[in-house]
């Protein structure tokens, strides 16, 4: 160092501002780009028509996206009538279980589950309810996506009651209240906040998903709501236009990717609210 | 003269192999306040928390020797009955965020599911907040919020969730010590009033704040009960020389 | 329920002779019927928890079991693989799934790296702080297919441009777009693992160098990156373990080639991509059997990188704490 002069040195830092800052907004560009190309291409789709008809085959007119938008809705409400309830008593579990041999093994657990890639979901999914079924279903698409979402909801479950001070759970207990109704009609309302954040983002990374859908879900022409026949769904009716060889179809995708997106943000949106608005503070 | 209504006999508490509180041996008098001094980890929190049944709710937790309230004992109690009986205000005041004022005066009948109809539940909380002094201060805000009232009507609606309990005897563990001079005096002058209808045991390491307040007083000193009497002797001409030493503040 | 300490004989006769009302004091898990149930129903969802994860190991293996016994270690290391005559050599997807990921990770490095240090040390707060932060929430929040969908018709045109310009086969699709795609996709998550670790680079570090005349530049190459260097390198990991189980965005864009990939323009399949494609239309058992192998595969890689990644983490908030 003592071989640069200053100046040499002071080049050196303001240049390497201006290559953060300028790497840091260019990873903005493909951002904007994606937002651009989906508003441009999609708003033109987007009509009362496209979203209450049901897909058309090729070269008609008129295809829309209501069973994908209904399929996705029953498959998120599945996955979460699946994955809650076995989500927040492990991460009730946890937060009780400080220590303990079993707590650390679960947590391992949930750790690897959280990086389970998507389509090994669908593989399980697969051989679990497809095979057994015997036919595709909205029901093992909702198994595989309620996989995916339990370790969020168990992770934020453990972390929000963690920050629960125990004097709340003391004040309660003194007052001659048994334990269980401790934990659920204090503790539990104190920190429902953020184990409501936590299924909204888990719910927000699942809407997405396609991977594990592919051989489960399957996707399909009709309007069905009943669980245990294929279902369609926002992504996979993307994936399955775009890599379509007709332009109409490629339409439609930017359409419903329109919609998909605006989706995933309002959930995102609504779980950061949720934390604002509603979190007790201590 | 006054009648017993707990009697403390051979206690001691451990948290594991550590031993907390050595063969305590105690008779607190009905309707009187006693209180229970000593310096900093002497063992005077756990003692009460020993007589609600919270110590045992640690891990490890272990007590030897029985406490009797009217000659029955606690310990072969259900300790979920025991707290019923005998109530307890922290240190911090602690009211539960997500209720109403008028929640929480109730919240020991609310969490427990035991149900009434509004008539009483409406006395309940005006007979209890009356007793904790609080009545006139909240009456027209019941159904908002605790978070709003100072640390001193929040310790005031703690006393009346506690006491919403009718409890026999009500547990105060340090009540004042997160609280400014004139909610300590409010606080103090209504212990005055509550030992008319419940015995009071509260732990204090304020001198003074005994001195003021208590009938009879319990001197801590690392796990064991050193002196007791009534407070009117203590103070002036203490009998052990660690009871002296203490409150001429030699040690803290 | 097992964290009650358990009484030996000694500590035994300490105790109060309770009478037959109730046990022993417990901890929390007491002896009131109601809570011993709630306990139970506890215990039982954590063991729930870990069963789910034994099942998924276990039916991974068991339906690999075919073409584990069929190909054996082979299955790594040949690099044919064709369903019709029955032959199934994983090494083309290994081969395009570490291609793909480790240049992703290149690509995305530098611009990782330059978020890290401008939110963690230029600008912490203020309105571009929020704004780049907003940007790489937005980022992470965008599902792989429409990513997938956007690189098909937007990307693939500009790589077919520079692929003619350099003079290769104009494809569009193959390794080089998947990995731009990529890139894109993961930089969120070692942006955000490495803003954390940067912010905890404690001040007074930072101030004895400043002090001694050193100018920004150098405390961030001399002082902060290598403080926070565990944390970032596991935040490289928790990338690449996301890039590597990627499945839409890849499908979309790498070409669906079974054969080996020969440069950075070539067609390919990952792992995951292999699967999305063909999983549907598999029937022969040796077939469905392969490519459970290969999700299988992919389940053991990622969890390694990640596990690896979590245990640096940990370690690094143990050391915090300890500070």
């Amino acid at each position: 160092m003592n071989n640069y002069t200053l100046s040499l040195r002071i080049i050196k830092d303001r240049g390497f501002k201006t290559l953060v800052i300028l790497f840091s907004f260019i990873t903005i560009v493909p951002l904007l780009f994606i937002l651009f190309h989906i508003i441009k291409n999609g708003i033109g789709v987007i009509s009362w028509q496209f979203l209450t008809s049901l897909p058309k085959p090729v070269g008609e007119v008129g295809g829309g996206i209501a069973n994908a938008i209904v399929g996705t809705f029953i498959l998120i409400v599945m996955s979460c009538m699946l994955s809650i309830p076995l989500g927040v008593s492990a991460g009730i579990y946890l937060s009780e279980r400080r220590e303990g041999w079993l707590a650390s093994l679960v947590r391992l657990s949930v750790d690897i589950l959280q990086g389970i890639p998507s389509i090994v979901m669908g593989i399980l999914a697969y051989t679990w309810v497809v095979l057994s079924l015997g036919t595709f279903s909205a029901f093992s698409g909702s198994v595989a996506l309620g996989i995916m979402m339990l370790p969020i909801i168990v992770r934020s479950t453990e972390e929000t009651l963690k920050l629960i001070p125990e004097m709340l759970k003391e004040a309660s207990l003194s007052l001659g209240v048994p334990y269980y109704r401790t934990l659920l009609k204090v503790i539990l309302p104190a920190g429902a906040s953020g184990i409501v954040t936590g299924i909204l983002l888990s719910v927000a990374r699942v809407a997405g998903e396609t991977a594990p859908l592919l051989f489960t879900a399957f996707g399909s022409p009709f309007m069905d709501v009943n669980i245990f026949k294929p279902v369609n769904s926002l992504p996979l009716v993307i994936f399955n236009y775009a890599t379509s060889p007709y332009p109409s179809w490629h339409q439609l995708a930017w359409g419903a990717s329109l919609v998909l997106v605006g989706m995933v943000l309002t959930l995102n949106f609504s779980a950061k609210l949720v934390t604002k608005r509603w979190k007790v503070q201590f | 003269m006054e009648s017993t209504i707990l009697t403390i006999e051979d206690f001691s508490a451990y948290f594991g192999t550590n031993q907390v509180l050595n063969n305590v041996n105690l008779s607190v008098a009905q309707k009187k306040v006693t209180a229970i001094m000593g310096p900093s980890g002497c063992g005077k929190t756990t003692l009460i928390r020993c007589i609600n049944r919270m110590h045992e709710l640690v891990p490890a937790a272990q007590v030897s020797g029985r406490i009797l309230l009217h000659d029955k004992n606690l310990y072969s109690m259900n300790p979920i009955i025991v707290r019923r009986k005998i109530g307890m205000v922290f240190q911090k005041p602690n009211p539960f965020p997500t209720m109403s004022i008028y929640d929480n005066v109730i919240a020991g009948y609310k969490l427990n599911g035991i149900r009434f109809g509004k008539r009483e539940r409406d006395e309940i909380v005006e007979e209890s907040l009356k007793r904790a002094a609080l009545w006139g201060e909240v009456k027209d805000n019941l159904h908002r919020k605790g978070t709003f009232l100072s640390g001193g009507q929040q310790q005031r609606l703690c006393i009346a969730r506690a006491l919403a309990m009718h409890p026999e005897i009500l547990l105060l563990d340090e009540p004042t010590s997160a609280l400014d001079p004139k909610a300590t005096a409010h606080i103090e002058e209504l212990i005055a009033e509550l030992k008319k209808q419940v015995t009071i045991i509260i732990v204090t390491h304020n001198i003074a704040q005994a001195a003021r307040i208590s009938d009879f007083t319990a001197f801590i000193y690392l796990g064991e009960l050193v002196e007791y009497g009534t407070s009117e002797k203590m103070f002036t001409v203490p009998k052990d020389k660690r009871t002296e030493e203490y409150l001429t503040g030699k040690f803290g | 329920m097992t964290n009650q300490t358990s009484l030996t004989k000694s500590e035994n006769t300490l105790r109060s002779q309770p009478t037959v009302e109730t046990e022993s004091p417990s901890s929390t898990d007491y002896a009131y019927p109601p809570d011993k149930m709630f306990f139970g129903l506890l215990n039982f969802s954590a063991l729930c928890t870990i069963a789910l994860l034994i099942a998924i190991f276990i039916t991974l293996i068991v339906h690999s079991l075919p073409s584990l016994k069929a190909f054996g270690i082979t299955f790594l290391l040949k690099k044919t693989w064709d369903p019709v005559f029955g032959v199934f050599g994983a090494l083309p997807f290994l081969i395009g799934t570490l291609l793909t990921s480790f240049l992703a990770l290149a690509i995305s490095l530098p611009f990782s790296l330059s978020i890290a240090i401008f939110l963690g040390e230029y600008f912490r707060e203020g309105t571009a702080s929020s704004l780049l932060k907003s940007a790489v929430e937005l980022l992470a929040g965008i599902p792989s297919v429409i990513y997938g969908f956007w690189g098909l018709f937007v990307l693939v045109p500009l790589i077919r441009i520079v692929e003619m310009k350099l003079g290769v086969a104009p494809y569009g699709i193959g390794i080089l777009t998947s990995a731009v795609v990529l890139a894109i996709m993961i930089i969120p998550y070692s942006a955000s693992l490495g803003t954390e670790v940067i912010q905890l680079v404690p001040s007074d570090l930072k101030e004895a160098a400043f002090s001694l005349g050193a100018t920004r530049f150098e405390v961030i190459g001399k002082i902060i990156l290598p403080f926070a260097r565990s944390g970032i390198v596991a935040g490289i990991l928790l990338s690449l373990g996301r890039a590597l189980g990627e499945t839409m965005a890849v499908t979309m864009v790498i070409g669906n080639s079974n054969f080996l990939p020969t440069n950075i323009f070539s067609p390919a399949n990952t792992m995951a991509s292999v699967i999305a494609n063909e999983f549907a239309e598999a029937t022969e058992t040796i077939y469905v059997s392969s490519l459970v192998e290969v999700g299988l595969l992919l389940f053991i890689v990622t969890m390694l990188v990640n596990l690896i990644g979590k245990y640096i983490i940990n370690r690094m908030s143990v050391r915090v704490h300890h500070e």
